[in-house]
C-alpha cells in the first residue's frame, strides 16, 4: 500500500500538471465558442422553413452525434494538415483539437438551441411580427434573448463535458493537462499519484464552473 | 379601408373559412361575434397575414396582401393587433415593450419613441408602470400595455382578438374603456369578442359568423333586437 501511493510523487506532480491547465481551458473555451456559433446556425437551420437547410443541419447533427469524439479528433487531425499544407507541428495539433471539438460541440449545441427556441411561446413571434418586425428582427430582439435563459443551463453542461473531453486531445499529442500527466508517469512510473492529481484538478475546474453557473442562473431567474 | 373578397382558409382538409366577403370603412368599428370554431379569429388573423389565406383577396389601405414580404411587413406596421393572451415581451420593461417596434421598424430615435410611449401609457392610465416588467402587472394592465404597444406604431387599423377573454371579470371593464376611447377617436377597429354590451354600445356594425361564413351583418340594434338568420337567433338566444 505504501508503494501504491507515494505522497511525495503526488505533490511533485502537481506543478507540472497545473502548467497544462491553461491549455485545457483555452482549448475548451475556443471549442465552445466555435460550438456556440455553429450550433446557433445549425439550430436555426433546423427550425428553418427552407427544406435544404433543415436537411443539412439534420444530417450534420446525426453524423457528429453518432460517431465518437475520439475518432473525430483523429480524422480532423489526419485530414486537415495535408489539406492546408501544414506540417504536423505543435500549433497544428492544437488547432486540430480545437476544430474537432468545436465541430463536435456544434451538433450538441444545435439541439440545445433548437429546444430553447421551441420552448418560447408562439405568441411572442406573432406579437413581434404583428408589429411589423421581420423574422430576423423578431428572432434577434424577442426570441433569442428569451431562449438564452432556457439555453444557459444545458450550455453550461456542454462546457463541462467538453472540458473533460479535452483530455482526448492528448491522443494527438496536444500538451494539455492529461498529456502532461502521461509525460510525468512515463518518466517516474507514479501512475496512480499522477492520475489522482489529474482527476482532482479536473474536478476542481468543473465544480467551480458549475457553482458559478448556478449563481448566474439564479440571477437570471430573479430578473423574471 | 379593408376589402375582403371570397376569403377561404383551409387547415389541412378542414375548411375554416368558406368564402368571406366584406368591406370595412375608415373609422368604422366592426364587432365580429359567433360561436367558438366559427372562424372569427382565423378571419382576423388573415387580415395581417398571421395566417396565410388559401384563396381570396385582401386589400388593406390600397395594398394587396400577397406573398411579398415587404408588403406584409408594411401592412403589419399599419395594422395593430391585440391578442387574447397579451403576448407582451416578458424580458423587457413596459416602456421597452412599447418603444421597441417604433425604434427598430420605424427607425425612430430613443428619445422620441420614449416620449410617445409615455404619452400612450398615460392614455391607457399606466404612466406609473413604465419601468415595471409585464410579470408584475395584472392581466387588465398587461392588456392595456399591449394596446399601447400596438398604438405606438400609429396604425390605421386595430385588430382585437378576444382581448378580454383571458381576463378576470373585474378587469374586463378597464380594457373595454380604453377600446371605447379609441373608437371615439375614430380608429378603424375590428373586434372579435364575446362582450355583447361592448358590441352594442361601441360597434357600428356587427358581423355574426358561423361555420366559416358570415351569416348576418347589421347595425347592432337590428342584429340584437331583430335578427333574421336562424343561427343568429339561436346564438343570441343562448348568450343574451
Amino acid at each position: 500500500m505504501s508503494n501504491l501511493f507515494v505522497w511525495k510523487n503526488f505533490v511533485e506532480a502537481l506543478p507540472f500538471l497545473l502548467t497544462g491547465v491553461k491549455v485545457t481551458i483555452t482549448i475548451t473555451i475556443l471549442a465552445v465558442v466555435i460550438g456556440i456559433i455553429l450550433g446557433t446556425l445549425l439550430g436555426l437551420a433546423k427550425l428553418s422553413n427552407t427544406k435544404i437547410f433543415r436537411l443539412v443541419a439534420t444530417v450534420y447533427i446525426d453524423i457528429v452525434r453518432g460517431t465518437p469524439l475520439l475518432v473525430q479528433i483523429f480524422i480532423v487531425y489526419l485530414i486537415f494538415p495535408p489539406l492546408f499544407g501544414f506540417n504536423s507541428s505543435d500549433f497544428y495539433r492544437y488547432v486540430a483539437a480545437v476544430l474537432a471539438m468545436g465541430l463536435n460541440s456544434g451538433a450538441y449545441v444545435a439541439e440545445i438551441v433548437r429546444a430553447g427556441i421551441q420552448a418560447i411561446d408562439k405568441g411572442q413571434m406573432e406579437a413581434a411580427r404583428s408589429l411589423g418586425m421581420s423574422h430576423a428582427k423578431a428572432m434577434r430582439y424577442i426570441i433569442l434573448p428569451q431562449a438564452f435563459k432556457q439555453i444557459l443551463p444545458p450550455l453550461g453542461n456542454e462546457f463541462i463535458i467538453l472540458l473533460k473531453d479535452s483530455s482526448l486531445a492528448s491522443t494527438i499529442s496536444v500538451q494539455e493537462m492529461f498529456k502532461n500527466g502521461q509525460d510525468i508517469y512515463n518518466r517516474n512510473w507514479a501512475v496512480v499519484e499522477v492520475l489522482i492529481g489529474v482527476a482532482i484538478i479536473y474536478f476542481i475546474m468543473t465544480f467551480t464552473f458549475s457553482r458559478i453557473l448556478a449563481i448566474v442562473e439564479r440571477r437570471l431567474k430573479t430578473s423574471d | 379601408m379593408i376589402n375582403v373578397q371570397d376569403l377561404k382558409k383551409n387547415f389541412g382538409s378542414l375548411q375554416v373559412l368558406k368564402g368571406i366577403t366584406t368591406h370595412i370603412d375608415e373609422g368604422e368599428v366592426v364587432v365580429v361575434i359567433g360561436p367558438s370554431g366559427s372562424g372569427k379569429s382565423t378571419f382576423l388573423r388573415c387580415l395581417n397575414k398571421l395566417e396565410d389565406a388559401t384563396s381570396g383577396e385582401i386589400v388593406i389601405d390600397g395594398i394587396l396582401l400577397d406573398k411579398s414580404e415587404a408588403h406584409i411587413n408594411q401592412i403589419r406596421a399599419e395594422v395593430g393587433m391585440v391578442f387574447q393572451r397579451f403576448n407582451l415581451f416578458p424580458h423587457m420593461k413596459v416602456i421597452e415593450n412599447i418603444t421597441l417596434a417604433p425604434i427598430k421598424v420605424r427607425q425612430k430615435s430613443h428619445d422620441i419613441a420614449r416620449k410617445e410611449g409615455m404619452e400612450l401609457l398615460k392614455k391607457v392610465g399606466l404612466s406609473d408602470k413604465a419601468e415595471a416588467y409585464p410579470g408584475q402587472l395584472s392581466g387588465g394592465q398587461q392588456q392595456r400595455v399591449a394596446i399601447a404597444r400596438a398604438l405606438a406604431m400609429h396604425p390605421k387599423i386595430m385588430l382585437f382578438d378576444e382581448p378580454t377573454s383571458a381576463l378576470d371579470p373585474e378587469l374586463v371593464g378597464e380594457v373595454l374603456d380604453v377600446m371605447k376611447k379609441l373608437a371615439e377617436e375614430g380608429m378603424t377597429m375590428v373586434v372579435v369578442t364575446h362582450e355583447m354590451g361592448f358590441a352594442r354600445e361601441v360597434g357600428d356594425r356587427v358581423i355574426f359568423m358561423d361555420d366559416g361564413r358570415i351569416c348576418e351583418e347589421n347595425i347592432p340594434d337590428e342584429i340584437f333586437t331583430n335578427p333574421y338568420n336562424e343561427r343568429t337567433k339561436a346564438f343570441l338566444g343562448k348568450i343574451l
